[in-house]
């Protein structure tokens, strides 16, 4: 016998002013199996809630129906005031008089009329409700870091230092990433290096994090606090157990002249090589391309030469796997090179380079030993042009985003040819200039003010190169649309920032969404920057979108709290709004057939398989199961089964059907 | 014998006919039949889109449909301009179906929209590439400026032929015939097209820095594909001179004149007679 | 498109082209080989047209610019935006033609293009001489290349009878159909 308390909220005037909530909850007394029906301004206030509850306690109710705003915004509330006053919270459901009905409708007999239907459906599917207990799945407290670099770094130690486990895996042999490979950071020119080795060095030594370089994740199972996840440590062919860091190696190496990717092809590095001076680990790593050893079968001078016995080729990649409780994806992003520009030269100028190749000449430990120099020929060059948006913002080259980090950039990059290069003249073809940081603004005005870059408005249309100059071809806009043509020793494009290839890869391994540029996808644009749509993993960096250094390292904190929170509970809870399959007394045992429809219809790979076995351990049949901890309750499994085996807890064939024939009649 | 159609256009057959000789020269050293669009008009070239676009793709549609009537599947346009009049109508026929109709009955024929169009260099690359380097007697053997012009490869979606900016297909077949193309910067910049005769300063200036470049790099010839361009590098010489104050020499011949001399034609098959500036190497 | 002026949407519906695309960055210009001689340049003229002021509209087509342009696709091709300039650039053209607002300065350009149509709906075919005696006559230039014409007959590059097509019918009616107003 059910007795359902119908509550029908006024919702200040957004409700009330259309719908006649009176008649409302008038009607929705005689409904059957309506106990007590009323109405009040704000059902979600204090006051409102403690209606529900009373009416709970006095009348002896065994359902809710509260008739107001979207499940999306009170939900949580209502169940909980029931669940205070003693009614299982699933009891509870809500009509959606608001956004389904008051908002969308003028005001007349008609719409109080679907009011009072939609109160209809509501109470009778709730007379079909039953009591759900929340489900409790266990947390592996371990967490696991995609990505050492600067977003890396800090949310494994952010992670460490509140006593959690941590493992950092990363591709290159080095942490660091393309912070690394700067010369010095906007807004204050702080050297790149010295404020990030030290982090780097305290991951290195953190008790509490597990560094694994020259890897990657292999693959990845499970769901949230229950991951299980196989990383491919790829052979170096150095045992580091053994490997003191020396250095030997690398000076012995005859392979000298492989394109360093840390200089961004500016330098040269040998086949046994640490990336740079200050890389952590500080161990080498064997570069099997482009080894004589590995292509030819000769050499071995580096085995020869260590004085530990540290190399031993033909080790094979390793593959471990780790229990993982939660995951931060921080694997960065890329720049474009300059082979993408048809206009400025295909990639053939030497001396036409990326930005990131700046700051590898600009560097102290860079192939120039910090002196702006022409690639081309070693010279220092007197004119040099900037352009900014090369590839951002551009929709006939696929990228209509703007990349963020350049206008700041390409400021500091005029300001220190400027100050490294006295007298020279620097030239900055922009469109606008995005400063929104704290004292960006005031960074560019020092570069135009103090330093006298020449701030050009407008696009450069082409480069070509006549007598080891480079013609850039720009216009200045604010001129009314002038032609300006400048002789430079140097073009420095601030290529647009691209997701790392090998994104689409990582995120389809491991259920992530990503957008139409492989950006991953945060959960919510606004509120949830740092969570993705897939429960326990959460992002951080510029892997979700180009972003400067002090956004990234807020991100990567912010990511590690929710780390941290997850774990801070023994047991996660989830809502038991699954499907589950059901089962009956032997020798059924379930409507189920085994025909796993369902298994390969479920997005979430959350159905696994049961064998219902007899006392002597013979299998009788296999059945679906569904495992509650990943199941996220879309209910495609029940329109696949075609037994009916399989139902979702709390919206049931049942209660749909009861609701749609309450709409009809 | 392959069978081709041939769409002249009318500078090959007025100021440029040394361009459909050495076409016709070269196709038949290689076996190929060109057929001429039987009673073929004028595409309209430049004149006709500035002043009237339904003009300009009903004369050009006319070509297409009197192609399509002798059921040619491919149809070769040497000059640049016609081809790219060609394709683009083609193009924009398909692409609004209430244009094509307007356009059909304007010019009372129907227009099925398939016609395979071909610059001289897809002709050359697809039926005598194969056997260029067999049939190389007399080897180009002199540093060339490959000038594209900037008909040939834009629009570019339209189009679709080589790169962009810094194409290559001529430079890959003047590389076949034993000569060293040149990287130089103006390639595709445009040489002053139609104004040869009503704003002559414009192409003295667009022509004369384009000689200028390849001189400067050493080039011994200037390789085109174009009859516009050709005219306008060539015939115009006296006003490039005059621009650039200074006196210049360097020969512009047409691609097919560089292969079929390369082949073994002589200088008088590929009329190389006609150049106002002339090519003194041969 | 609804709140935009008339000629605009017209422009719009012509061309295709949605002129508040543009964001003018100026690559339209710095590529554009006639840049230096027009009155507004193309990126300037993007900006006029997105003005959508009447005034500037009859700048435009009073303009030198539209008849300097040589179409050639330079700036197209780079545009960010894709903004097809050389559409816009043949329907201001065409607009100026009908509504008899062509730039004095530019009046040679527009009397090549006439005698060269008047050359092609004569004999179908172009017709050197006549399209250079055509142009003479309607500029006065009466000399000019005249030293050219002997180099030119002297190396076969100079018919002396034009190519005539032989459906003349055809072609008439479709310069007929297709007839502007001014022309």
């Amino acid at each position: 016998m059910s007795k359902i308390g119908v509550f029908i909220c006024h919702c200040g005037e957004n409700i009330s002013a259309t719908v006649d909530v009176e008649k409302v909850a008038e009607e929705a007394a005689k409904f059957d199996g309506v106990e007590f029906a009323t109405h009040y301004k704000y059902m979600c206030s204090d006051p409102g809630q403690t209606l529900i509850k009373n009416a709970i306690r006095e009348k002896g109710l065994t359902g809710v129906v509260v008739g107001s705003c979207s499940p999306r915004m009170h939900e949580p509330t209502f169940r909980k005031a029931c669940a205070e006053a003693g009614l299982n919270p699933y009891m509870c459901e809500m009509a959606n008089l608001r956004e389904h009905c008051s908002w969308v409708h003028e005001k007349s007999e008609e719409t109080t009329e679907k009011a009072i239907v939609l109160i209809k459906m509501l109470v009778e599917k709730v007379k079909k409700n039953r009591s759900l207990n929340a489900i409790k799945v266990p947390i592996t407290k371990k967490a696991l870091v995609l990505g050492g670099g600067i977003a890396g770094i800090q949310a494994a130690l952010d992670i460490a230092n509140a006593g959690q486990q941590v493992i950092l895996v990363e591709k290159d042999p080095s942490i660091g990433g393309h912070m690394s490979q700067l010369s010095e950071t906007f807004p204050t020119l702080d050297c790149s290096q010295c404020i990030l080795t030290p982090r780097m060095v305290e991951v290195a030594q953190h008790p509490n994090i597990k560094l694994y370089n020259y890897a990657e994740l292999e693959k990845l199972e499970g769901f949230i606090g229950n991951f299980k996840a196989t990383i491919r440590l790829k052979a170096k062919s150095v045992d580091y157990s053994i490997c003191t860091g020396c250095g030997l190696c690398t000076t012995k190496c005859p392979s000298k002249k492989i394109p360093s990717e840390f200089n961004e092809g500016l330098g040269m590095r040998t086949a046994i090589y640490t990336p740079f001076p200050q890389a952590v680990p500080n161990k080498p790593v064997i570069d099997r391309e482009n080894c004589n050893y590995y292509k030819k079968g000769v050499c071995k001078i580096c085995q020869k030469v260590c004085p530990t016995g540290a190399i031993q080729y033909d080790l094979p990649d390793e593959l471990i796997t780790e229990d993982i409780g939660a995951i931060v994806i921080a694997t960065g992003f890329n720049v474009l090179k300059t082979n993408f520009f048809p206009e400025y030269g295909y990639g053939k100028y030497p001396d036409v380079i990326t930005g990131l190749q700046f700051e590898r000449l600009a560097s102290a430990s860079g192939p120039t030993l910090g002196e702006i120099r022409r690639p081309s020929d070693g010279k220092i060059p007197q004119k040099i042009v900037f352009i900014a948006c090369a590839g951002s913002r551009d929709q006939a080259k696929g990228i209509p985003y703007c990349s963020k980090i350049c206008c700041m950039y390409t400021a500091k990059h005029a300001m220190l040819y400027q100050h490294k290069v006295h007298g020279g003249e620097s030239y900055v073809f922009y469109m606008d200039i995005r400063a929104g940081g704290k004292n960006y603004e005031e960074f560019i005005r020092r570069a135009i003010e103090d330093d006298g870059v020449n701030y050009v408005r407008g696009r450069v249309a082409r480069i070509y190169e006549k007598d080891g100059k480079y013609i850039v071809k720009g216009v200045d806009t604010l001129l009314g649309s002038k032609q300006i043509e400048i002789e430079a020793d140097m073009v420095v494009l601030a290529t647009a920032g691209v997701a790392n290839a090998g994104a689409e890869e990582l995120a389809q391994k491991m259920h992530v969404s990503y957008d139409a540029y492989h950006f991953f996808a945060e959960a919510h644009p606004k509120l949830k920057p740092v969570e993705t749509n897939t429960a326990g993993i959460y992002l951080c960096g510029a892997c979700q979108a180009p972003k400067d250094i002090p956004e990234t390292v807020g991100m990567a904190s912010g990511a590690a709290a929710k780390v941290i929170g997850l774990f801070s509970n023994d047991e996660l809870t989830r809502e038991p709004l699954i499907a589950v399959v059901n089962r009956c007394a032997p020798p059924v045992f379930s409507t189920c057939v085994g025909c796993f429809m369902c298994q390969t219809a479920c997005p979430y790979n959350a159905i696994e398989r049961e064998e219902i076995k007899s006392r002597n351990g013979e299998v009788i049949k296999t059945i679906a199961k569904v495992n509650p901890g990943l199941c996220q309750g879309c209910g495609t499994c029940v329109a696949f089964c075609r037994s009916k085996a399989i139902d979702i807890q709390g919206y049931s064939n049942e209660q749909m059907f009861a609701e749609v024939m309450a709409m009809l009649n | 014998m392959i069978k081709l159609g041939f769409y002249p256009g009318c500078s090959l057959t007025g100021s440029s006919s040394d361009y459909a000789e050495s076409v016709l020269a070269l196709a038949k050293a290689f076996d190929l039949e060109l057929t001429e669009i039987p009673d073929w008009n004028c595409c309209g070239a430049t004149a006709a889109h500035n002043m009237n676009k339904e003009l300009a793709l009903s004369l050009s549609a006319r070509i297409l449909a009197l192609a399509e009537k002798q059921q040619m599947d491919e149809v070769v346009v040497p000059c640049a301009a016609c081809y790219n009049r060609l394709s683009v109508t083609q193009y924009e026929l398909n692409k609004d179906a209430d244009l094509k109709k307007r356009i059909c009955d304007i010019i009372g024929m129907p227009i099925n929209g398939n016609l395979h169009i071909l610059n001289v260099m897809q002709m050359i690359d697809k039926y005598i590439t194969g056997r260029l380097e067999e049939k190389v007697t007399n080897p180009f053997t002199r540093k060339v400026a490959c000038y594209y012009g900037c008909l040939l490869v834009r629009p570019h979606d339209i189009l679709k032929f080589d790169r962009l900016e810094d194409p290559q297909s001529m430079d890959v077949l003047m590389e076949k015939v034993g000569a060293e193309p040149i990287d130089w910067a103006f390639k595709t910049e445009c040489c002053g097209a139609g104004f040869s005769v009503s704003h002559t300063d414009a192409v003295a200036k667009l022509s004369g820095n384009i000689v200028k470049d390849a001189a400067d790099r050493g080039a011994e010839a200037i390789i085109v594909a174009c009859p516009m361009c050709q005219s306008n590098l060539d015939m115009r010489r006296a006003q490039i001179n005059e621009y650039l104050k200074k006196k210049t020499d360097i020969p512009v011949i047409y691609i097919t004149q560089a292969i079929g001399l390369a082949v073994g034609l002589s200088a008088k098959d590929v009329s190389l007679q006609k150049l106002f500036v002339p090519a003194t190497f041969v | 498109m609804g709140n935009k002026p008339k000629a605009i949407q017209e422009l719009q519906r012509q061309t295709g082209v949605n002129v508040s695309h543009c964001y003018q960055c100026g690559k339209c210009t710095a590529g554009c080989e006639l840049a230096d001689e027009m009155d507004y340049p193309p990126s300037l003229l993007m900006h006029m047209l997105q003005r959508g002021d009447e005034s500037l509209m009859q700048q435009l087509l009073h303009s030198k610019t539209i008849w300097l342009c040589v179409s050639c696709q330079n700036c197209v091709t780079r545009c960010p935006m894709q903004i097809d300039i050389p559409q816009i650039m043949d329907y201001l053209r065409e607009k100026s033609v009908r509504e008899n607002k062509i730039n004095p300065e530019s009046r040679d350009i527009v009397a090549f293009h006439r005698a060269f149509l008047d050359s092609v709906k004569f004999t179908g075919r172009l017709y050197e001489i006549g399209l250079i005696a055509g142009y003479k006559m309607r500029t006065f230039h009466l000399i000019q290349d005249v030293a050219m014409a002997p180099k030119m007959y002297s190396r076969g590059k100079l018919p002396l009878m034009p190519e005539l097509v032989k459906n003349r019918k055809h072609l008439s009616s479709i310069f007929f159909k297709t007839k502007n107003p001014k022309d």
